[in-house]
């Protein structure tokens, strides 16, 4: 049923990546019968093959290619050669990702309207209104399943969520629930119900977690129209002397140079390897990379500001049992710049097994204080703090100079510094996550420091202007008619939120773009 | 690791040689009587094994969790000291210069020094050296992610196989 395309068809839309943005999208366009390859750089593993087991997965999901790191995140110090926790395999970082589906707050589309000029930070209104996006958020949340949407109830409170929960009520937090999840609460979409069995970020053992690897991608190759290429590094987007996009230069599973022609090209590998593929392909005509005359590729790449709260009880609270993202408090989530900074975050439970906390507690650390912090675990509550971080210039994806992948390739070198603005919001949360477990009688609490990042954004922003950004409002590139950013490298702006649905909603809204302009032989 | 065959035929005062650590050298091996194992070393020194064994629970200290863990968890630094030659010289190197810090202060080898908080004032000296990040950053995974080692920390590991934990507990709190 899948397709079979030639490499010399030109007809054909080529979509580097296979994750929320790129699997997505594939669908949409197969489903209206364009006809679609996805070279995906990672493996197909299948729901039977993941594992409950953290470093066994990492091992089997993670991206793990040479990146270099540079900047002030504690992160370059920690974790020099993995500024990012997602995924190569088909399917992409929604085989790990936790399932929190929230909207964009309508704020968030015009954040340098609402917060003003904030200095070293490289605020933009995106090119869209929440409005613009609304039937597309619905169509996303209909199409994953996210409960407390379409009449889908809510999953159950786990032990972590009930922690949360409590410790929120006694601190007068209004807002907590179990969260909108693109998990089951009862059988949706050919998909069965959440088991509570736990390790969401190894890959979801019973389907009940939405994933573009058995949703979209199955769904697709059904139409015939779709052909998945696993293990298809994209090395290089080939354009003609008039500037359009012809190819993508790719090494197959074999490490065979191969050249795949396209009408239309559209890239979502993520927003570090998004922009370093557009670096990448640097010509005579673009010398500084292909879409890149406004200087902004690889610019203003945000992680959000994120952190971890853990807190230790005297009695067991055994998180790990049951969904990782297993609840959320949004009162801290508006623009109240009355707390010091502007913007604002998430609230929402997080557990990870025995290996991974001692890993990410506090990364480096040893001694009896840290492994008393470890003696507790049974007695562990634990919630993860994500909120919009400001965009900055200099916060930037570049190749490294010196170092390569094994195809030659120069690998991309991620930079990094918090601006003042996520310091303090860092700073903020931080207390207001330890008193939510203080109220509920805490003995210890560890405000924890970012993880390598998972939420990566920015990287190919979209703006009305094409001197200001690198795409517009449908993720067109503003140099090449016929070539798309199709993930979250688009994001103007990061939001508070996860920003998955907003991916997805994105994706749906680009394809209907794209099959009407194909339509129309505009592109 | 091997059984516990030697164990037994060590004399008394083989037993008052190591002062501060249970494990006893004979021949290649270490020889850990009260937890009845031995583990032959093949590529190091036996008493680099054994400070490096003393310095892994020096670093991350638990006192419910027995000496093998740790020793298992260092194991694999003498298997590569068997293929790497440079990671052999880093180690052999790396212990000498912690057994000199040690003779100087206390006039003992490291792993004979009496107190934990002594042993780590000394290894604070050198934390930022290439041999602790190495020997550390190796055991934060070596020592963790042993499924042996997980309850004594109540975690539970592996859940799917038994259906998750939707009838096992995963709401089952009750203090709050």
């Amino acid at each position: 049923m899948a397709a079979k395309f030639n490499l010399t068809d030109d007809t054909i839309v080529v979509i580097i990546g296979s994750g929320a943005g790129g699997g997505t999208l594939a669908n949409e366009l197969a489903q209206r019968g364009i006809k679609v390859v996805i070279l995906e750089a990672g493996p197909r593993h299948e729901i039977e093959d993941f594992v409950n087991d953290e470093w066994e997965s990492f091992g089997q999901l993670a991206w793990k290619d040479m990146r270099t790191t540079a900047g002030s995140w504690k992160v370059h110090r920690d974790f020099p050669n993995l500024p990012a926790w997602i995924v190569k395999a088909v399917g992409g970082s929604t085989v790990h990702w936790a399932g929190a589906s929230l909207r964009f707050q309508e704020h968030e589309f015009k954040t340098r309207t609402v917060y003003g000029a904030i200095q070293g930070a490289n605020l933009m209104d995106w090119p869209i209104t929440l409005k613009d996006l609304e039937p597309y958020y619905a169509k996303a949340e209909d199409k994953m399943s996210v409960t407390r949407t379409n009449g889908i109830p809510g999953l159950p409170g786990n032990n972590n969520f009930k922690v949360l929960a409590a410790g929120a009520a006694k601190v007068g937090y209004k807002q907590v629930h179990t969260g909108r999840m693109a998990i089951n609460s009862q059988p949706r979409g050919g998909r069965g119900s959440c088991q509570q069995i736990g390790f969401c970020f190894q890959g979801c053992k019973s389907g009940a977690k939405w994933s573009t690897l058995y949703t979209e991608i199955p769904k697709g190759e059904e139409t015939g129209k779709l052909e998945v290429r696993p293990e298809s590094h994209a090395a290089r987007i080939e354009h003609d002397a008039a500037g359009k996009a012809t190819g993508v230069v790719y090494f197959d599973k074999d490490g065979k140079q191969q050249r795949q022609k396209a009408r239309i090209v559209c890239v979502a590998g993520n927003s570090i390897e998004t922009p370093r593929l557009l670096l990448l392909s640097e010509s005579s005509r673009f010398p500084n990379g292909l879409a890149n005359s406004s200087g902004q590729v690889g610019r203003n790449y945000m992680r959000h500001m994120t952190g971890s709260v853990y807190a230790v009880f005297d009695k067991p609270v055994r998180m790990w049992r049951g969904t990782t993202m297993a609840g959320i408090v949004t009162d801290e989530a508006a623009n109240n710049p009355q707390r010091g900074f502007v913007g604002g975050f998430e609230i929402e439970t997080l557990s990870i097994g025995l290996p991974f906390m001692a890993a990410f507690l506090d990364p480096g650390a040893w001694g009896r204080e840290f492994t008393s912090a470890l003696d507790g675990y049974e007695n562990m509550s634990g919630m993860w703090l994500v909120g919009e971080d400001m965009p900055q210039e200099s916060n930037r994806v570049t190749l490294d100079p010196a170092a390569k992948d094994k195809w030659d390739l120069a690998v991309a070198n991620v930079h990094f510094d918090d601006h003042q603005n996520d310091i303090a919001m860092r700073k903020y949360a931080h207390k207001a996550g330890s008193a939510v477990y203080e109220a509920v009688g805490a003995t210890r609490t560890f405000p924890t420091p970012p993880y390598p990042s998972t939420h990566n954004l920015g990287t190919c922003r979209m703006s009305e202007n094409p001197r200001d950004g690198v795409c517009n409002k449908f993720g067109q590139t503003h140099d090449v008619r016929n070539l798309f950013i199709s993930d979250g490298s688009q994001f103007t702006t990061g939001g508070a939120e996860n920003p998955t649905l907003t991916i997805v909603s994105l994706a749906i809204r680009q394809a209907e773009y794209i099959a009407d302009e194909m339509g129309k032989k505009n592109i | 690791m091997a059984g516990n065959g030697n164990a037994n035929k060590l004399d008394r005062r083989q037993f008052l040689a190591g002062v501060s650590t249970a494990l006893i050298i004979s021949g290649a091996a270490l020889i850990h009587p009260a937890e009845a194992w031995g583990l032959e070393v093949k590529n190091l020194t036996p008493e680099t094994m054994r400070t490096l064994i003393k310095m892994a629970r020096d670093i991350y200290p638990h006192d419910r969790l027995a000496d093998r863990f740790y020793a298992v968890a260092m194991k694999g630094y003498d298997e590569k000291a068997g293929s790497d030659a440079a990671t052999r010289a880093m180690l052999e190197t790396g212990v000498s210069t912690l057994d000199e810090l040690a003779r100087k202060k206390h006039g003992v080898t490291y792993a004979d020094v009496d107190w934990e908080a002594e042993r780590v004032a000394l290894l604070r000296q050198i934390e930022n050296d290439k041999f602790f990040q190495t020997v550390r950053g190796g055991l934060v995974v070596s020592l963790y992610n042993q499924k042996d080692v997980w309850p004594a920390f109540g975690y539970e590991g592996e859940s799917a196989s038994k259906g998750g934990y939707i009838s096992r507990g995963f709401d089952d709190i009750t203090w709050l």
